[in-house]
């Protein structure tokens, strides 16, 4: 041991950087969960601030936010999941069979853009379009002789427009996986089907889906096992702080940050953040756990 | 690893079929193929599309004069008659504060960047030695923080209380350092250097670090240029960091001045405080856009050359590590 620190000395100090930063960054708020049984006094910070018990849980569930937010949390995860995978997959896949270059590097770099973008961006792209008074969709529908449509008065059109908008911004940067696996294709296996007869489509269902599907078993792991965590800016920029979208649009982590930043209610806010944490830690370990049983390739660690 | 070929060359069945194609006309492509491709071409052609419009629609309607705006609301197509700079006039009109936070976002963003990528490769690559004995200890002790953390709560108290980051650059620097899936993306590279190149320069007397300085980073270019890039994304878009630790308005970055331009109220409150504009009369729609214009063009403008190395980076970070 000793031995070996004196031979590795250099290359310790190299991690050393790295260590101190996980340490202070993630490993001491790790203790820092015990806020979640105190109550914070700004004198006593985290570790002297006196024990309040279950207390802060118990605001919690009184508050009768939980379920809302875990559920949207949940909800909109699945959706992003799985229609992220049929659009990321979807797009490669055609994107792979379109025979003009120049069409298929033009599309794929237009694609790409929302990703370069952040969400307070996608937040004024959103003010554009769907502003009650001059927004550009109104200005359609209005023209039209429609009513216009009041986004920020309907609660319900929210998870669409939230999908619409993650998958938007996530496609193009996601379909590159896709493509990349796909070219990595062996390709006499085409070859040998054409000579089969098998026709463009079948290739499709038959040879490209199917050798897709560990790519796609990883992401989807990925995925879930994040499935407790929130898009923060998606949530945050769009939506704002309007009391009435909350119902739908409220998720997690957006409830965490509001009860911290903007309630100030740092023993509550701390509870929901451990009882996320917690969430996610059963549902990657589980999940992992499943899927290394079913197939050690596919697991994570 | 030829990363080059991964996205953008079309596979061998395609080559084939345009070979083909050319040797005895495109009567050649099947029809099957032909509607495969046509699909795929409105499929994804309106997808594209759909991407690009409301930059379109910004960019349209930051051109387009506040009174036009306020009487027609956001335009579809230039309304050519009311064209105008006006929005950008005054944005600039007192450039301070755009200054400052461009400023701001450079500076964050190029030491941020510089620093996240010499941490991810220098870990990544003590983690990618063979012979380092406890890499699978250390390895995983990263990693776990990928599976657990505090929540907002405990980091939040320990940046502000703590290590006191409110108000300082630092603050906007340090939260983004560093990531374990660059750390990743990083190992997975440098495992597929040759270990013989270390080795042999050991025995010839050189150091880990002067290894690590001298033959591994010149090795490592796309790695760099990949790292480099992620890192700068993510300060460049920054907000959130701002949000939670700044107060101090000659510190806000880019994105969160930009945020705070969007917020009605905020934004009738810069403009009329700074140039002393009576406040019905603030031209505020044209403003917001304008203003998004201007804290996004740099990053989009620089898009279409950097798209590449994201395409090679996803790739390294395919692989498994």
């Amino acid at each position: 041991m000793i031995k070996n620190i004196k031979r590795h000395w250099m290359l310790l100090m190299m991690l050393l950087p790295a260590l101190i930063y996980v340490i202070v960054f993630s490993y001491v708020p790790m203790t820092g969960i015990i806020m979640a049984f105190k109550k914070y006094q700004y004198a006593g910070g985290i570790y002297l601030s006196p024990w309040n018990g279950l207390n802060n849980f118990k605001a919690l569930l009184i508050s009768g936010k939980l379920f809302q937010v875990t559920r949207n949390t949940l909800l909109y995860n699945v959706a992003f999941i799985f229609l992220g995978v049929v659009f990321e997959m979807g797009s490669a896949i055609l994107l792979n069979e379109i025979l003009s270059k120049v069409f298929k590097k033009t599309v794929q770099s237009l694609m790409f853009l929302p990703y370069f973008i952040s969400w307070v961006v996608a937040g004024a792209i959103l003010y554009n379009i769907f502003n009650f008074e001059r927004g550009v969709f109104n200005n359609v529908v209005t023209s039209l002789g429609g009513s216009p449509f009041d986004l920020y008065n309907t609660p319900g059109a929210w998870p669409i427009l939230l999908i619409f908008l993650k998958l938007w911004k996530q496609t193009g940067y996601g379909s590159v996986v896709y493509l990349a696996a796909i070219t990595g294709l062996d390709q006499e296996m085409f070859e040998a089907a054409s000579i089969d007869g098998a026709n463009a489509w079948q290739k499709i269902r038959y040879l490209t889906i199917p050798s897709l599907i560990p790519t796609m078993m990883i992401l989807i792991l990925l995925g879930i096992g994040n499935i407790f965590r929130g898009d923060f800016g998606l949530f945050y920029q769009t939506v704002k702080s309007s009391a009435l979208l909350q119902p739908m649009t409220d998720v997690i982590d957006t409830y965490v940050f509001r009860l911290l930043i903007d309630n100030g209610n740092v023993g509550v806010s701390a509870a929901a953040g451990l009882y996320q944490s917690v969430l996610c830690f059963i549902t990657i370990v589980v999940c992992n756990r499943l899927v290394k049983k079913a197939n050690p390739d596919y697991a994570l660690y | 690893m030829s990363a080059d070929a991964v996205t953008l060359t079309p596979d061998r069945n395609m080559r084939l079929a345009e070979k083909k194609g050319t040797g005895s006309g495109k009567k050649r492509i099947s029809r099957d193929q032909l509607s495969v491709n046509i699909v795929g071409a409105v499929f994804v052609g309106i997808f594209a599309l759909l991407c690009v419009i409301p930059f379109y629609l910004i960019i349209v309607a930051s051109f387009t004069s506040e009174a036009s705006l306020i009487k027609d609301g956001y335009p579809i197509l230039p309304r050519l008659a009311e064209l105008s700079i006006q929005s950008y006039e005054l944005c600039l009109k007192n450039p301070t504060a755009i200054l400052k936070a461009y400023g701001m976002t450079i500076g964050v963003t190029g030491f941020g960047t510089f620093l996240a990528v010499m941490l991810a490769t220098m870990t990544g690559y003590v983690l990618s030695r063979k012979d380092f004995p406890w890499r699978n200890q250390f390895s995983f002790f990263f990693f776990f923080t990928t599976l657990f953390n505090g929540g907002l709560v405990p980091w939040y108290l320990m940046c502000t209380r703590y290590l006191n980051l409110k108000n300082s650059i630092i603050g906007l620097i340090l939260p983004l350092m560093f990531s374990v899936w660059n750390m990743i993306i990083a190992k997975s590279f440098m495992v597929g250097i040759p270990a013989e190149i270390t080795e042999s320069a050991k025995i010839d007397g050189a150091n880990d670090i002067t290894i690590f300085v001298k033959l591994i980073l010149p090795l490592s270019k796309p790695l760099i240029a990949t790292l480099s890039l992620f890192s700068a994304l993510a300060y460049w878009n920054d907000w959130y960091n701002c949000m939670l630790f700044v107060t101090n308005e000659d510190m806000f970055t880019l994105q969160y001045y930009l945020q705070r331009i969007l917020g009605s109220a905020e934004a009738m409150r810069i403009v009329a405080e700074k140039s002393g504009i009576a406040l019905p009369s603030v031209p505020l729609e044209g403003m917001k856009m304008a203003m998004t214009i201007i804290a996004t063009g740099p990053i989009v403008l620089l898009y279409p050359f950097v798209q590449r190395y994201f395409v090679k980076g996803l790739t390294i970070g395919a692989v498994k590590g």
